[in-house]
């Protein structure tokens, strides 16, 4: 199993305060917040779907999915209501792998959950080893508070794009705005630019 | 899938905020919901919240029943599952806004 650690070069040189986006601040503590009730959905009715913009999909239980190549990263995460956390340790399957189960030219993707929650992306965002379908944190199963059994992880991004309790990606031809997206959020949502709101450039 | 009932806000936390953009009280207001037809005052909702945005949904089925972002300069509000927000101009120095700072979307 491959270790990784996205973000790490330079890492050894670079202080906390420079890896801290602006209007950040950091947190030991891993705050949740969620949008509705927490979904329970037991492991043996999990499905992930993969579909692509001409109907062609792909699908993995949970045990298929946790027999695909596993990637442990370790990244800094940040949350556009200000807070970051560094050095997160994760385990999952590379966007990557999940990805090339359906043939896709869109442009975009829409990652979509179990709740209801949709959060868009370009698709260059879910690909290139920077991005992974995650299911344990810190080395524990990941809780349904944080997402579990799994959730997105796009660190590259602020955290309202690395979905919880995500059932599947779609890709699609037009970039469909999602859950926060359509209520004033940014739509891309990169915290070194600080574009947390709709209008921020 | 099994709903746990996370931990949500009193509807009636919803006053400040929508006061910025109606003249009548909007708590009074009912709801019937689409999906499970509980009728419910808005103050009746539960509130998920406050950030990244406050988010009302029914308390019998918690089907979406309104949303209310508060950004600088802007309040965003969202009726029902629709997929358009109607984005209010506030003054410069919001009346109300999110005072926890804690939450993770």
């Amino acid at each position: 199993m491959a270790s990784l650690s996205p973000g790490f070069h330079g890492r050894g040189s670079r202080s906390l305060v420079e890896r801290l986006p602006p209007g950040q601040y950091p947190t030991e503590s891993f705050p949740v917040l969620s949008a509705g009730p927490t979904p329970h959905v037991p492991t043996d009715r999990w499905s992930f779907t993969v579909t692509g913009e001409n109907g062609g999909s792909r699908s993995w239980t949970w045990d298929e999915m946790r027999a695909l190549p596993q990637e442990q990263p370790v990244v800094d995460i940040h949350c556009v209501t200000r807070w970051s956390k560094f050095d997160t340790r994760w385990e999952g399957v590379s966007l990557d792998v999940l990805a090339a189960g359906v043939e896709t030219s869109a442009g975009f993707v829409v990652a979509e959950s179990f709740d209801g929650y949709t959060t868009n992306l370009p698709r260059a965002d879910v690909t290139g080893g920077r991005a992974w379908l995650v299911h344990s944190f810190d080395g524990y199963p990941l809780s349904p508070d944080h997402g579990g059994p799994a959730r997105l992880l796009i660190p590259h991004l602020y955290f309202w794009k690395s979905a919880k309790w995500v059932k599947g990606l779609r890709f699609t031809t037009e970039d469909e705005p999602g859950f926060w997206e359509r209520a004033g959020y940014h739509d891309y949502g990169d915290p070194w630019r600080e574009q947390r709101y709709w209008n921020d450039a | 899938m099994n709903q746990h009932p996370a931990h949500h806000l009193d509807g009636n936390c919803l006053a400040g905020p929508l006061a910025q953009v109606f003249a009548l009280d909007p708590t009074t207001a009912w709801w019937t919901c689409p999906d499970c037809r509980t009728a419910s005052p808005v103050g009746g909702l539960h509130v998920y919240g406050p950030e990244p945005g406050l988010t009302g949904r029914c308390p019998g089925c918690a089907q979406l029943a309104l949303r209310v972002v508060t950004h600088p300069g802007h309040l965003w509000l969202q009726l029902g599952t629709g997929r358009g927000a109607f984005r209010f101009p506030l003054p410069p120095s919001p009346s109300w806004s999110p005072s926890d700072r804690t939450g993770e979307p």
